[in-house]
């Protein structure tokens, strides 16, 4: 099957890359693009570690496709942090010591900054209810709630 | 004892600083097992049996291999022959021989120049089926005509007139039951059942793989232990360990379950088929579901009896395990053992046996065997207790082991924490909130081994004064930061100053896995003789240079000084002028230390819930959680509190929902995460933690290791709690929303 050309801009950067049409946007952005950091879990849009945010919406990069993004922004968990400094969340998922294994964090680091993007101060069951779809084995959550509570604060306060 | 073995006052111990690698960890820039590629590296995909037990008739590979880009397809017929005992079950399990035997068992693999070409090509491999009778559920597979897995496949500890499927027999104890019992004011008898339950870690399996004609390979893996991976692929592929390097990848989690070979041997295979090409290989999380790991299914007996004060006189315990279609791959040795560890019980017997049956492999899972033997233990003890009137926490607390005591397993326990962790719990305010309509509360205990093993761990100062760990564990949640802590506090230096490296399997002596609990307590415990081996070093360098006797030479505060005024007078040498000018005083300076960890320190904990059960959609939410359990020393309380949290976690899954569905067809119904369901985050609560501290003789600074016993109190905890919410005591798990409402309502009628 021949591949499609396909122009976007990945945090900030504007990249091509060639897709065939079957390729999820996640393999792209791995397998293209050398980007890493978002992960396959499942490859079935049920554990959330392949997180990404396309032109503001977060989707599982696993269930868009490739060619999907022609055109599109895309922000990914190499996005996150300016040069030099750290977001909020990836100091505060340090600190609270909020990842075991670390697989899962990439996805959950995204997709917690789109919730703290739309919704400064959330609850904890808000954050739990908005994290249902990124699976964590390894911590049982309490740390990584913890961990979103307490950057949503200091966002807050830095405002 | 040294004096120092008996601190407990730390500079750095017990901190909480941030892990040395959290950086790359909330930057994507940590590399897993799927995230390398190598120059030239072709992907793989394999075939897998559909069928729960069939015959291979033929594998044609014709269509496959014609296409361009397809580079090599192998089969059973790839590997050597004449394996026999572990090694063949592993060789077995890789890749099906002439019967597929569960579904999902590989029956070929194939490697091309891209992932999609790879899966596509895979699909016009065609495999000729003679489908078998198949048997899934555990008593099922104990009947006498149950379709036979394996004629003869039992050892020499099978009785004779077993069923055709026994693979194991197990019978020990101690004390005179019959008079336990005839002490006892009640006795009763129970059965039990658990679902088999997957590990879950959110990694699949990935590895990328080169063999070449010679015999030299190299290994990219995610695993528990790259020596495991090293020892068990040469031996499936009859190749010489030590020509085969293995490099381990950060590990997306494992809990037991990445301390085998799944489709390794595999991609090496494929490799050395290819000219020697790199080989990827990927699992989908479907693969991870249908042909990795599982835990054992288990039907369990369990006969106790107790005195009208609570008082325990004598056990019966007769456990039946699956665990696959593999002999000694079921924990029914382990579960028997934990079954009674947390109780001192004048009287025990222990029964068990090992069922083949048409399923995968099972592989470790936390604690293995000991989840289930808790659940079934821990509910019949609550059932008592509520029909005698007494207080199940005062019971527990009545019956506890404690130094001095034998164990239900055999040895006499040295210094324990399990009557610390219940007075713990009875302390904690959890246990005073009110209880509403349709709530529930339940407790219970667990235990778990601990394990050492074998360790090897290399030190080196750098040129800088700061230093470097080679460690052969791989970190799965924590253990470079709990290895630094340690390594620092011992050479007194600040924790920043000490990195500590994972490292392949040609850079250290054989290390086991990340397994049984073992890596902060084992590598830790060779991090510091390592260091202290260092330290003595860097005295004599301190005492060449100052030209006094060695010994009177101490280290302190990260500095050689003069032990005591007899000793001359110098100014304190630190590590950093010792290392500046090591290369003129004697050369290199590092300390290494190799051991099979001995002194390991018991487990005990104990955990408290709270549920609510809607009477409507028997659906249980949980309310509260608390986790009590006995760390010996927290090296990084934080990294404690996460494993007691997400051991909770995952017992919580397996109480409630986790649960492996397989149709009349013998086929896995649910595998993918959808309908295979591990906790998320709006099914919890926060996770209470209290970390108790009875410190391990055994361990410099008295770590005992905490990773497994937190996933073995949830089973009962959660199920006495729901027992007493709705009324009904169910015994078999998952409590799954269905099977509660039906319970329920069979009450209503009754």
């Amino acid at each position: 099957m021949s591949k499609i050309h396909v122009s976007a801009v990945v945090n900030g950067d504007p990249v091509d890359f060639l897709a065939d049409p079957r390729e999820s946007l996640l393999d792209c952005l791995r397998d293209q693009l050398g980007l890493t950091g978002s992960k396959e879990g499942c490859g079935t849009g049920d554990c959330g570690a392949c997180s990404v945010v396309m032109d503001g919406v977060l989707v599982c990069s696993c269930l868009v496709l490739g060619v999907e993004a022609e055109g599109k922004k895309v922000e990914t968990v190499e996005g996150l942090a300016d040069v030099g400094a750290l977001h909020p969340l990836q100091r505060k998922f340090i600190e609270h010591a909020a990842l075991q294994c670390g697989f899962c964090t990439p996805g959950i680091l995204v997709a917690s900054k789109a919730l703290l993007d739309q919704n400064p101060d959330p609850t904890e069951t808000e954050v739990r209810y908005w994290l249902a779809g990124n699976l964590c084995r390894c911590t049982g959550y309490d740390k990584i709630v913890r961990a979103v509570m307490d950057a949503a604060q200091e966002m807050r306060e830095a405002v | 004892m040294p004096k120092d073995e008996l601190k407990s006052e730390f500079r750095l111990i017990g901190t909480r600083p941030d892990r040395p690698d959290g950086l790359d960890k909330v930057t994507g820039r940590a590399r897993y097992g799927a995230d390398m590629a190598l120059p030239g590296m072709l992907f793989a995909a394999v075939v897998r049996s559909p069928h729960a037990h069939a015959r291979i008739l033929k594998i044609d590979a014709s269509a496959a291999l014609a296409l361009d880009g397809v580079k090599a397809v192998v089969t059973r017929a790839d590997f050597p022959t004449g394996l026999t005992g572990e090694d063949w079950n592993l060789q077995e399990n890789s890749m099906a021989g002439d019967v597929a035997l569960y579904d999902g068992h590989a029956v070929a693999a194939i490697a091309a120049t891209s992932r999609l070409l790879a899966e596509d090509a895979a699909k016009l491999i065609k495999v000729d089926y003679e489908v078998l009778p198949h048997v899934i559920d555990v008593d099922d597979a104990l009947r006498m005509d149950a379709p036979v897995i394996r004629a003869g496949a039992g050892d020499h500890t099978v009785p004779e007139g077993s069923p055709p499927n026994v693979s194991k027999y197990i019978e020990f104890g101690h004390g005179d039951l019959e008079a336990g019992f005839a002490a006892a004011d009640l006795v009763r008898e129970q059965t039990y059942k658990t679902e088999a339950t997957h590990q879950g870690y959110i990694e699949p399996h990935a590895c990328v793989a080169q063999l070449g004609a010679d015999g030299k390979g190299e290994m990219w893996v995610c695993t528990q232990g790259q020596w495991y991976i090293r020892r068990m692929c040469s031996a499936v592929l009859g190749l010489e360990a030590s020509q085969l390097r293995v490099t381990p990848s950060e590990i997306g989690g494992g809990f037991g379950g990445k301390t085998i070979i799944f489709m390794e041997p595999l991609a090496l295979a494929l490799s050395r088929k290819a000219g020697g090409r790199p080989v990827k290989l990927v699992m989908s999380r479907s693969d991870v579901l249908r042909a990795t790991g599982p835990t054992a299914s288990a039907s369990m007996d369990v006969k106790l009896g107790m005195t009208k004060d609570g008082k325990l006189t004598a056990a019966h315990v007769n456990f039946r395990m699956q665990g696959g279609a593999f002999t000694g791959a079921s924990p029914v040795g382990e579960a028997l053992s934990c079954a009674l560890a947390c109780y001192d019980i004048p009287a025990v017997m222990h029964n068990g046996v090992e069922v083949l049956a048409n399923r995968p492999k099972a592989a470790a899972y936390r604690a293995p065997g000991s989840p289930m033997a808790a659940f079934a233990v821990e509910c019949l003890l609550d059932e008592m207790c509520h029909e005698l009137g007494l207080d199940p926490l005062d019971v527990r607390l009545k019956n506890a082991v404690h130094e001095g005591v034998k164990a239900s397993y055999g040895p006499t326990y040295a210094k324990i924490g399990l009557v610390e962790v219940l007075q713990a719990v009875k302390a904690h305010p959890n246990l005073l909130a009110k209880l509403g309509p349709n709530q529930g509360r339940g407790i219970a205990s667990g235990f778990w081994f601990n394990h050492g093993g074998e360790t090897s761990v290399s030190l080196a100062i750098g040129e800088d004064g700061t230093v470097t760990v080679s460690v052969g564990t791989p970190d799965v949640g924590g253990g470079r930061a709990s290895i630094a802590l340690m390594t620092a506090e011992t050479l007194g230096i600040a924790y920043e100053a000490v990195r500590v490296n994972v490292v392949e399997t040609g850079a250290l002596g054989v290390n086991e896995p990340s397994h049984g609990s073992r890596a902060t307590f084992a590598s830790g415990k060779a991090a510091v003789e390592a260091a202290r081996s260092a330290i003595r070093e860097m005295c004599r360098r301190a005492a060449k240079e100052w030209g006094i006797d060695e010994e009177a030479v101490e280290w302190k505060d990260g500095a050689a000084m003069p032990a005591g005024p007899n000793a001359g007078k110098f100014p304190p040498m630190s590590i950093a002028e010792i290392a500046a000018k090591m290369g003129g005083t004697g050369g290199p300076i590092s300390g290494h230390h190799e051991t099979n960890a001995d002194g390991v320190g018991a487990s005990f904990g104990a955990h408290v819930v709270d549920v609510e059960v809607d009477p409507e959609t028997g659906r249980t939410t949980i309310l509260r959680y608390l986790v009590v359990q006995d760390a010996g020393r927290a090296i990084h309380p934080a990294y404690v509190e996460g494993q007691y949290q997400g051991g909770a976690v995952q017992g919580i899954g397996w109480a409630l929902n986790e649960e492996y569905v397989y149709g009349a067809n013998g086929r896995l119904q649910n595998a993918v995460f959808l309908d295979y369901r591990i906790p998320v985050a709006s099914d919890l609560p926060m996770i209470d933690t209290v970390i108790v501290e009875v410190p391990n003789p055994g361990h410099p600074y008295g770590v005992r290791g905490v990773g497994e016993t937190g996933i073995t109190p949830p089973l009962p905890a959660v199920a006495n709690a729901v027992a007493m919410a709705t009324g009904v005591r169910l015994r078999s798990l998952p409590l799954s929303p269905p099977k509660v409402l039906a319970a329920i309502k069979a009450k209503g009628r009754a």
